[in-house]
């Protein structure tokens, strides 16, 4: 295995520091005087500045630490939040991306312009006392100066990550009077000396005008693993009679007690608690995760796959014989087998909210740009799905996002006029229905103009003047390319493309798209998509000698077709069912497998949102889990099926395409019709 | 079959000039490929038909988990069907299709050696007096009296599968 590109390292890093940034902001954006957000975002910016410079993204140091700089003023309490600021950070949070990934570009003129609002935001004069903003300990500068006692150690492994000691030493000097002495006590013998192990502890004694909470910023971001007290030095005291280091949540070997230090002392003084005690419980936190690449969880998911078909071979065998021991150990090996592979789908899958916090930004945007009031709303944000579905879900739900937001939300006067509150709603959300997750995207807006889409449909020439077509049908309309019912093209949407864009991405995803529409109500747009790619729920049939695989979420109802009826419908291609006329295919006849048919035909009724398709086949197995394994290219002709699945004595099933049967029903429908 | 394959896989100096091969035998006739781009030489496996698909790659097959399609040169080629015999093989070899590196499986009647051939002897198959479409044979090499078949794979894999009849 090829050791990974640092470079690679940190971009996946900034990539979510900067996330983990804009949700701050655009938190704080609704929480102005939340002091908890301003140390996130300020954290993070703090922390992607350190990592640049570390990873020799120096331009991106260096930009960040201006912005750094100017947001401190926020964090001190010199500045207010401000909107305008939380804009100017938004933006220069995208030109820090643009910085993480094209390090070398020419931004000196952007980079000015985006350092000039930020100090335009945060110098102009605070407009409310300083001390009404700030609810953190953080007194007004004290008029005289305090001496600090300030005993702190590192941990052994400080210089992997990249700390540096030295540099809180002179930032502690940088704030006054500084002395500071060495405490190598912990320092081991030559012969057990680590050269890349840090040792020391320091003992500083401060005079300083600052406060106690800027004396603890400065070790902000190491304060987890370290010792660190901090004391105020009342008349005579020396520095060697220091109080013993309290060790933080992790207390590391680097910095063991020092033995001569009073410990009743540390007792008495109440105000001497570890710091690490008062930061953000979010900084310590500590979860366990790894990273994996997506790509080995497909190949993982591929071994399961093999082993679950080995798993079934052996279960065959044992089953056949009569060793007692032999079965015994298949079904020790199917239940963990199916253990295994429930582990596995769960391992892919991440909850929805992942993907909803990214449009907060979007809306965000969306405001500025249209000039609307618009808030955002989720629902069902812990549903869970695949992750590959969730990536690939992403930028159609910015087209429909886009759109709710230009075509759905009138503009402001003309919500108060039609009697609607002032700031329109987009709603995301998202729930499982068995094997599928519905995602819809609702405004309340004016709703789908249908005369508007007719006319417009009519002019491109995709439906007759005047024909009556079903009202989803007519609706769907807004989904053929190039098709938009924006007169004017805006900077967001009305050139017709996106919409289009939007379904087929989720015929992709083997996902079906629901509108609905009331005038002067609003629009809901639900997508509903399968919960994975890599295994649906399917129904196993045989048609002559060979086995299909339907998928289940498709499955209507399956019906057995008596003789009678069976005869009767020779030479047309719908039955009725329940006083509808459904269209059917035979199977048989369609794969040509030159069998003779089974005495009872069975039909399983499939169907892709509103149209259905009666699908003729020999048996209905039953039901089977599918590992899907797509076709190779040579297969690309091939339209009737989706995909391919492994049974469980080695065979390959092949998998129906539901979308593209129903299509051909429908066709054949039509052209009975015709010469009906 | 897995010595084969071993010897496959570890190569061998081969002379400036000269391939390394695979031969294997389709109607009577000796076939060779690189033996670079051959995977695996399997015994026949249960195969599954794809109904509508071209009438050379009209099954399919499990090979270790992955569905991978199987081709049969002989229908490419327009020769006359045979039945499997006890040496029947299914060669794997990995393709490039459309910058997409796919595993193909082709139908053989048996497998014969690993063996390096000289280049040097190939002939651009003649434009007269071929029993099979031209377009679909890469080179022919003689050797030992007789022709061995260099078939042009990626020319029958884009060809829509109507084998042409001999002129």
């Amino acid at each position: 295995m090829s050791t990974p590109d640092p470079a690679d390292i940190f971009r996946i890093e900034a990539a979510e520091l900067l996330e983990q940034m804009e949700q701050g902001l655009l938190d704080l954006e609704h929480r102005l005087d939340d002091r908890t957000l301003v140390d996130a975002v300020f954290r993070a910016l703090h922390t992607l500045k350190g990592s640049g410079a570390m990873f020799g993204f120096d331009r991106l140091a260096a930009f960040t630490h201006h912005c750094e700089t100017a947001f401190d003023r926020v964090r001190k309490g010199v500045a207010d939040a401000t909107p305008d600021l939380v804009s100017a950070v938004l933006d220069a949070r995208d030109h820090m991306r643009a910085l993480v990934e094209d390090p070398s570009g020419d931004h000196a003129d952007e980079e000015r312009y985006l350092l000039e609002r930020l100090q335009a935001a945060v110098s102009g004069a605070p407009t409310s006392p300083v001390a009404t903003i700030i609810e953190a300990p953080k007194p007004a500068i004290p008029d005289a100066p305090t001496t600090w006692h300030i005993r702190f150690g590192l941990p052994e492994n400080t210089f992997v990550n990249g700390t540096n000691p030295l540099s809180f030493l002179d930032e502690l000097r940088d704030m006054g009077e500084c002395r500071v002495v060495l405490d190598r006590s912990a320092l081991p013998p030559l012969e057990k000396l680590d050269p890349t192990a840090l040792y020391f502890t320091w003992d500083v004694t401060l005079t300083t005008s600052k406060s106690r909470a800027d004396i603890e910023d400065v070790f902000l971001f190491v304060m987890d693993d370290m010792t660190l007290t901090i004391e105020e030095v009342t008349d005579g005291e020396s520095v060697v009679s220091v109080p013993p280091p309290v060790a933080g949540p992790d207390a590391a070997p680097a910095a063991p007690p020092v033995s001569e230090a009073p410990t009743e002392r540390q007792a008495a003084d109440a105000s001497s608690r570890p710091v690490a005690e008062v930061a953000d419980p979010k900084l310590r936190r500590k979860v366990e995760s790894v990273r994996v690449p997506a790509e080995r969880l497909d190949e993982l998911m591929d071994r399961v796959g093999e082993l679950v078909i080995v798993q079934s071979r052996l279960q065959q065998i044992a089953a056949s014989g009569a060793d007692i021991a032999l079965r015994t150990v298949s079904e020790e090996m199917e239940r963990l087998c199916s253990e295994l592979r429930v582990t596995m789908m769960v391992l892919r899958m991440v909850p929805v909210a992942t993907l909803f916090d990214r449009y907060r930004r979007l809306v965000h945007d969306l405001q500025r740009d249209t000039g609307k009031k618009i808030e955002l709303s989720t629902d069902g944000e812990s549903t869970e799905m695949d992750k590959t579905v969730i990536e690939r879900l992403a930028d159609p739900l910015v087209h429909l996002v886009r759109n709710s937001a230009d075509h759905g939300l009138e503009p402001t006067e003309e919500r108060i006029a039609a009697g609607k509150s002032e700031t329109g709603s987009i709603r995301l959300s998202a729930r499982q229905t068995g094997g599928e997750v519905i995602i819809s995207v609702t405004d309340d807006g004016r709703g789908i103009d249908r005369a508007r889409v007719r006319a417009k449909a009519e002019t491109a020439g995709l439906i007759q003047p005047g024909a009556t077509i079903p009202d989803q049908e007519l609706l769907q309309l807004i989904f053929q390319p190039g098709f938009s019912t924006a007169s004017s093209v805006t900077n967001l949407s009305g050139r017709g493309v996106g919409m289009d864009v939007v379904k087929k991405a989720i015929e992709s995803l083997h996902g079906s798209i629901d509108i609905a529409s009331r005038p002067g109500e609003g629009s809901t747009v639900s997508l509903r998509i399968p919960l994975t790619l890599a295994i649906i729920d399917g129904l196993l049939v045989r048609v002559g000698e060979g086995h299909y695989v339907i998928p289940l979420p498709a499955v209507e109802e399956c019906i057995e077709i008596s003789q009678e009826e069976d005869l009767r419908s020779r030479g047309r291609a719908f039955l009725s069912l329940r006083d509808a006329l459904v269209p059917f295919i035979r199977l048989r006849e369609l794969f040509a497998t030159g069998t003779k048919p089974d005495l009872y035909q069975k039909m399983v009724v499939v169907s892709t949102g509103e149209e259905r398709v009666g699908l003729i086949v020999d048996q209905i197995i039953g039901h089977h889990q599918t590992v899907i394994k797509s076709m190779s290219k040579l297969h690309d002709d091939v339209t009737t099926f989706s995909g391919a699945t492994i049974l469980g004595d080695g065979s390959v099933a092949l998998i129906l395409d539901v979308a593209n049967l129903v299509s051909l029903g429908q066709e054949q429908e039509a052209r009975l019709r015709a010469i009906a | 079959m897995s010595d084969l394959a071993l010897k496959i896989k570890a190569g061998r100096d081969v002379p400036a000039g000269e391939i390394e091969v695979l031969t294997f035998e389709i109607g009577g006739e000796t076939f060779a490929l690189e033996a670079a781009i051959v995977r695996e030489i399997l015994d026949l496996l249960p195969e599954t038909i794809v109904p509508g698909s071209r009438p050379f790659v009209n099954a399919v097959i499990n090979f270790r988990g992955k569905v991978i399609p199987l081709a049969d040169i002989r229908v490419a080629m327009g020769m006359p069907t045979a039945a499997t015999t006890i040496d029947s093989r299914i060669v794997v070899v990995e393709l490039d299709l459309d910058g997409v590196p796919s595993l193909i499986g082709l139908r053989t009647d048996r497998v014969n050696e690993v063996t390096t051939l000289s280049k040097a002897n190939g002939e651009p198959p003649p434009r007269v007096g071929l029993k099979w479409p031209a377009q679909f044979i890469e080179c022919l090499i003689q050797r030992e009296g007789a022709f061995i078949i260099f078939p042009n794979l990626k020319a029958i894999f884009a060809s829509k599968g109507k084998s042409s009849q001999p002129s």
